[in-house]
């Protein structure tokens, strides 16, 4: 399935692209995207494990851009 | 009311955000002003000097924290590293002043650059504002009003002068004009009565008309188009990888080159402390985010700017293909040309002109046959289908019928001939003999009509240096070659199958980049396999969008044009930043190392300075092209 996470007050566009680059490598992440300009991930990932999935997400995202906060 | 809410608080946070960095450089710099009268007056120096640590840690404390946070995190060489390391230095070498100006400038850069970011932001999100964020339903005779996501297919709508139509439907009462620029990029007015279909997104000028909804909002145009534009920043074009990539490799590159310079030249001369700060200038200056910033608001900006003239792009990548192609192909029916048969001439034979099309409307008006519903389409007055009996088809050659007792043949030339009626050949197009009572009458030549802009489209798109345009058709060579005549297109490829179309796109592409432009209508393998597909007038026909790469939402083939000047003018700011920054980054990098230009403040500019600039150039991208 897929999600679309909206990301506030992504500032850098360097850190999005990191951001990406680790999203993508979560266990059962098979597609990830963070447009810097709409401020929106879309992650694409089995059911079943989106919500664990999320949570690694808000992990990556905080520890990346710690101002940054995840609106489901 | 509650999205209202939301959207205001969310205001809030940034500006109070904005506001407090501004505080705090405020602060700073107020504190910062004081320890230097101090020390002056005082005539304090030597460990006094950190006293400094006091406005510095004001002004970076965020910054140095993340930094130490990231090295943890195993995140080194990120622009707070560079700052914090920069200022350390300062620091330990006793440039007490500098490390706390250096510190204060980026703040004041990063604070300008992310208003410079949300603004953007802001403005291209008010561009998009097609978003209806309620709908008025009539329930039980009542009106409520709903989010649009509730309204089940078949309700009805009520719409009223000012609002937006919040899903596709049809008008059941009433009368109105809409405003559908924001989806076709088109000013003038559509006038729409009841029966006609509506789209989601449109603006009802006056009147109050009642829709009945065909369509879940998630399935209406006017989500589909904000989920276009919205998703097209997950394509990203080569230059935006290259900058990614760029980034990657160069941060690690420039902080080698800072270690080497300050070591190398230390052992040699013994001047640690001059060339300790000469390496961190040239780390400071170093920060790619210029480029990682701006250049994907070039790009996002270019497919804002599109999407208000009605162009969607479903991604950067496109854009930066478009820019390059050389090769324009057209596909004839529905893109070139109407799509519709319409009677072009007629040549009466021995009656009245009006009499004959009168003739011909009335034996045609049983027939569904397309160029049967020209015929009818073309006569002005009113058919009474009272006098016409006896309606005999013909497949492949036309009809036989009796029009107020006389007998009439319709058809092509093989009709006549095998009723043995004598009469003239004639040369151009698709042909309608009439014989009446056995007499030949004369004939009708019916042709697909071209497009009024189709030939100012290709103009355009000579005018624009594209090297070569290209028709297909399905139609036989006569018509084919009349079109490419009066269009001046420089190719016309005739008789094709849609797999044809195929293989000559294909082979075409082997030359250069070609973008192909149809509507859709069974040539989607097409549009799907060339290097920019774009799909005209697509509104409303779902699997254009789909295969299409760049939609345009109206029926007007100058659109194309309009479309890669478009791209063009996005990819020469993005080259224009990608060029700039470089050029202003290298320069200091090589001044401050050979110590020409030593000053720190320099260095932050061509970091911080040249991101702010090149943020501004990338929203020209946003503004609206020229004609």
């Amino acid at each position: 399935m897929k999600k679309t996470v909206k990301i506030r007050d992504l500032d850098c566009a360097h850190c999005a692209t990191l951001m990406e680059e680790r999203i993508r490598k979560i266990d059962g992440v098979e597609s990830a995207s963070i447009s810097f300009m709409t401020q929106k991930l879309v992650i694409e990932a089995e059911e079943s494990r989106m919500n664990n999935i999320i949570e690694q997400v808000a992990k990556i995202c905080k520890r990346i851009e710690p101002s940054c906060s995840l609106s489901v | 009311m509650q999205a209202d809410r939301a959207e205001l608080q969310f205001v809030g946070v940034i500006m109070s955000k904005h506001a407090k960095t501004a505080v705090r450089l405020g602060v700073s710099v107020v504190l910062f002003a004081a320890v230097r009268v101090f020390l002056g007056i005082a005539e304090l120096d030597g460990l006094w000097g950190l006293l400094y640590l006091l406005p510095y840690a004001v002004v970076g404390y965020d910054v140095v924290y993340t930094a130490i946070v990231n090295i943890f995190h195993g995140r080194f060489f990120d622009e707070r590293f560079l700052m914090t390391l920069a200022t350390v230095v300062a620091f330990v070498i006793g440039q007490y002043p500098e490390a706390v100006a250096v510190m204060l400038f980026y703040q004041v850069g990063e604070l300008f650059q992310s208003v410079a970011v949300s603004r953007s932001r802001k403005s291209i999100a008010a561009l998009m504002d097609i978003k209806p964020e309620s709908a008025v339903v009539i329930r039980e005779g009542k009106e409520v009003e709903v989010h649009p996501e509730d309204v089940a297919i078949g309700e009805i709508l009520l719409v009223r002068a000012g609002d937006k139509i919040a899903l596709d439907g049809t008008i059941i009462d009433g009368n109105t004009s809409l405003d559908m620029k924001a989806l076709t990029g088109e000013s003038i007015p559509v006038d729409k009565a009841k029966g006609d279909s509506v789209l989601s997104g449109s603006v009802n000028l006056c009147g109050v008309i009642k829709v009945k909804t065909e369509n879940t909002y998630g399935e209406s145009t006017v989500s589909k188009i904000l989920d276009l534009v919205e998703n097209s920043a997950q394509k990203k074009a080569k230059a935006e990888n290259f900058i990614t990539k760029f980034a990657k490799y160069y941060t690690p590159i420039v902080v080698i080159c800072a270690v080497l310079l300050a070591v190398i030249p230390s052992l040699i001369s013994g001047l640690w402390s001059i060339w300790l700060w000469r390496a961190m200038m040239f780390l400071v200056v170093s920060c790619p985010c210029a480029l990682v910033i701006s250049v994907p608001l070039s790009f996002f900006g270019g497919v804002g700017g599109a999407s208000r003239e009605g162009i969607l792009i479903k991604g950067s990548n496109y854009l930066e293909v478009l820019s390059k192609v050389g090769t324009v192909v057209f596909d004839k029916t529905g893109t070139l040309t109407e799509g519709e048969f319409a009677v072009r001439e007629v040549c009466a034979h021995g009656i009245g002109e009006e009499e004959l099309l009168k003739i011909a409307a009335h034996a045609e008006s049983f027939s569904a046959h397309p160029i049967a519903r020209s015929v009818v389409d073309a006569y002005k007055g009113s058919i009474d289908k009272s006098i016409v009996k006896e309606v005999c088809e013909l497949a492949g050659r036309g009809l036989k019928a009796k029009v107020s007792g006389k007998d009439v043949c319709i058809g092509n030339a093989k009709l006549l001939e095998e009723e043995g009626i004598p009469f003239e050949k004639a040369k151009a197009g698709t042909l309608l003999y009439i014989a009446v009572d056995g007499e030949y009458s004369g004939y009708l030549v019916v042709k697909d009509a071209v497009k009024p802009n189709a030939k100012k489209a290709v103009e355009k798109l000579k005018a624009l240096g594209i090297t070569k345009t290209i028709m297909l058709t399905g139609d036989n060579q006569t018509t084919g070659e009349e079109i490419r005549r009066l269009l001046d297109i420089d190719e016309a490829r005739c008789g094709l199958l849609p797999a044809d179309k195929v293989d000559a796109v294909l082979d075409e592409e082997k030359k250069g980049k070609l973008a192909y432009v149809g509507d859709g209508i069974n040539d989607a393998p097409v549009l799907a396999c060339a290097d920019v597909g774009i799909a005209m007038g697509a509104l409303g026909s779902d699997a254009a969008i789909e295969a299409a790469d760049i939609v345009l939402m109206n029926d007007n083939p100058e659109g194309v044009a309009k479309a890669i000047k478009i791209a063009r003018k996005t990819m020469k700011i993005v080259y224009e930043n990608i060029i700039f920054a470089l050029v202003i980054k290298f320069g200091v990098l090589v001044l401050a190392s050979f110590g020409v230009l030593d000053s720190m403040w320099l260095a932050v500019f061509a970091d911080v300075g040249v991101s702010v600039i090149a943020i501004i150039n990338a929203m020209r991208a946003l503004r609206k092209i020229k004609e």
